[in-house]
């Protein structure tokens, strides 16, 4: 089961992208609901916004835990600058379970918002990628053990550290589902990792 | 930010019902100079909406309510982070272009303010940032999004305190979404004639059962209850006006509302949010109002 976090943002867009792939999915409002599901979409909106709802709920806690109990993540824009190890403009509290440093709002306001083409290198081959960017972050900085999943004119975008994804732009926006399909399959392949982990089918052990 | 890598589009429709949608969930709430505009961020507000008076104020006092000043809109943006809306009057394109020019993020084209043209309605697909209009019912809603709003709110009656406006314009637009899905496709023409809109906007209702665009709840929304009353019967967000600035603890009660716009299906978040707040606005009776004071039948 994957968990839309719906305090604040466009988890109804994330909904309709997971419907589109046929995935089972929960809206999360509460930290509890975090034990139903094995991978967690933070979606975009205010990152202001959501860290005060996140800090009155109790996610500040629940959060790295469910990340460090083989929980997988995926933000988009606002979620890329809650999971990131460094924000700036303003500088914010943010999770830092991924190793990039990301600035706020840096390609401009809205009318600076832009659609166009990026490339993915989602299964080791580049291609085509279109990308919705809306008061985006710009990620400055991808530091060792953090894999650069796409670019655009030059810059990345979208990025990998273990069992967290962030993106810049919003693939739930596009008509293109490789995205949250790269994020089911990590969400599958953890799960796989962690039943052959477990006592239950490793009875020997 | 160069496209060296793509021809980059600005001023989509997806890009303005895009910003629509990060803010769903959340509260965007009425300032009047910087000093509020952090309060409300502090709250937790999703956007803040830069006017010269709020809503219960431009009521009391009359006269003609413009575009706020631009040296007040820019204080405001720079104080903030979130995004910044401001009103224009109904049909006046040219403080739009201003707005726009100065760097707005959305633009409300409200009955709050004066009507600039008693016929027409800005053309919102002239421009790259994303409008929010105000509609009583299903047919003005798809008007405007004929026009090209990216964001449909209910008018309510703005500065009234009084939340029973806004419930009757959200019930009508859920209401006839439900019969228009219902209905069979061959009535449908008639049903556009009828309801004075685009015929294509009629069947993709129809089809769909919702919106093409979000749908917002506004007008006299001064309560955790409030909002969480307007979410309940539909509404994707909640813009509060008067409601937080006319209230005795404005920042208590900014707070209270985000978090009972998030939780809006939670009764003990909700009670636990509506305590110790202090007064709310004071609210007006509907009847007590004449024709004439009513701004939502401004631009229909």
């Amino acid at each position: 089961m994957i968990g839309v976090l719906a305090l604040q943002g466009d988890f109804a867009a994330h909904g309709r992208m997971l419907d589109r792939l046929g995935i089972d999915w929960m809206l999360v409002k509460t930290p509890s609901q975090l034990a139903r599901v094995d991978g967690l979409i933070i979606p975009g909106g205010e990152s202001t916004t959501l860290l005060k709802l996140m800090k009155q709920d109790g996610f500040i806690e629940a959060l790295p835990a469910f990340h460090a109990e083989g929980g997988v993540l995926f933000g988009t824009c606002a979620g890329l600058i809650v999971l990131a190890k460094d924000v700036l403009n303003p500088a914010q509290f943010s999770f830092g379970l991924i190793d990039l440093a990301v600035e706020r709002n840096a390609y401009g306001r809205q009318r600076e918002s832009f659609e166009s083409e990026g490339t993915a290198f989602l299964n080791g081959k580049a291609t085509p990628l279109p990308m919705v960017f809306i008061r985006a972050p710009r990620i400055l900085e991808l530091r060792p053990g953090v894999t650069l999943l796409a670019r655009y004119d030059q810059e990345p975008v979208m990025a990998q550290q273990g069992r967290v994804l962030v993106a810049s732009f919003h693939p739930e926006l596009t008509d293109d589902p490789r995205v949250h399909q790269y994020f089911v399959e990590m969400v599958a392949t953890e799960r796989q990792a962690i039943s052959i982990d477990s006592p239950v089918n490793n009875p020997v052990t | 930010m160069s496209n060296a890598d793509g021809n980059g589009q600005t001023g989509t429709l997806k890009l303005k019902v895009g910003l629509a949608e990060m803010l769903k969930g959340g509260v965007i709430m009425d300032v009047t100079n910087a000093d509020q505009a952090k309060i409300a961020e502090d709250a937790g507000a999703v956007a803040v909406m830069a006017l010269e008076r709020v809503p219960a104020d431009i009521r009391a006092q009359g006269g003609v309510a413009r575009m706020a000043s631009i040296t007040k809109v820019r204080e405001i943006m720079s104080a903030v982070s979130i995004p910044v809306m401001a009103k224009v009057r109904i049909g006046h394109f040219v403080e739009a272009q201003i707005l726009q020019a100065v760097g707005v993020d959305f633009i409300d084209e409200s009955e709050v303010l004066t009507p600039a043209d008693e016929r027409y309605h800005v053309d919102k697909f002239a421009f790259t940032v994303p409008f929010v209009c105000g509609a009583r019912d299903l047919s003005e809603a798809l008007r405007r999004i004929g026009e090209g709003a990216a964001l449909i709110r209910t008018k309510g009656e703005a500065g009234s305190g009084n939340i029973v406006e806004a419930v009757r314009h959200m019930r009508l637009v859920t209401g006839h979404i439900k019969r228009l899905t219902a209905m069979p496709h061959d009535e449908l023409m008639t049903e556009a004639k009828e309801m004075g809109a685009p015929y294509e906007l009629v069947a993709l209702v129809a089809q769909t059962g919702q919106l093409p665009v979000p749908n917002f709840a506004a007008g006299g929304i001064a309560t955790p209850a409030d909002a969480g009353l307007m979410m309940q019967l539909g509404a994707e967000s909640v813009f509060v006006g008067s409601g937080i600035f006319k209230s005795s603890d404005p920042a208590a009660r900014a707070k209270a509302i985000v978090e009972a716009t998030t939780h809006y299906d939670d009764p003990d978040v909700l009670a636990r949010v509506s305590e110790g707040l202090g007064d709310p606005m004071v609210g007006l009776e509907m009847s007590k109002l004449t024709e004439r004071e009513l701004l939502q039948t401004r631009g229909v």
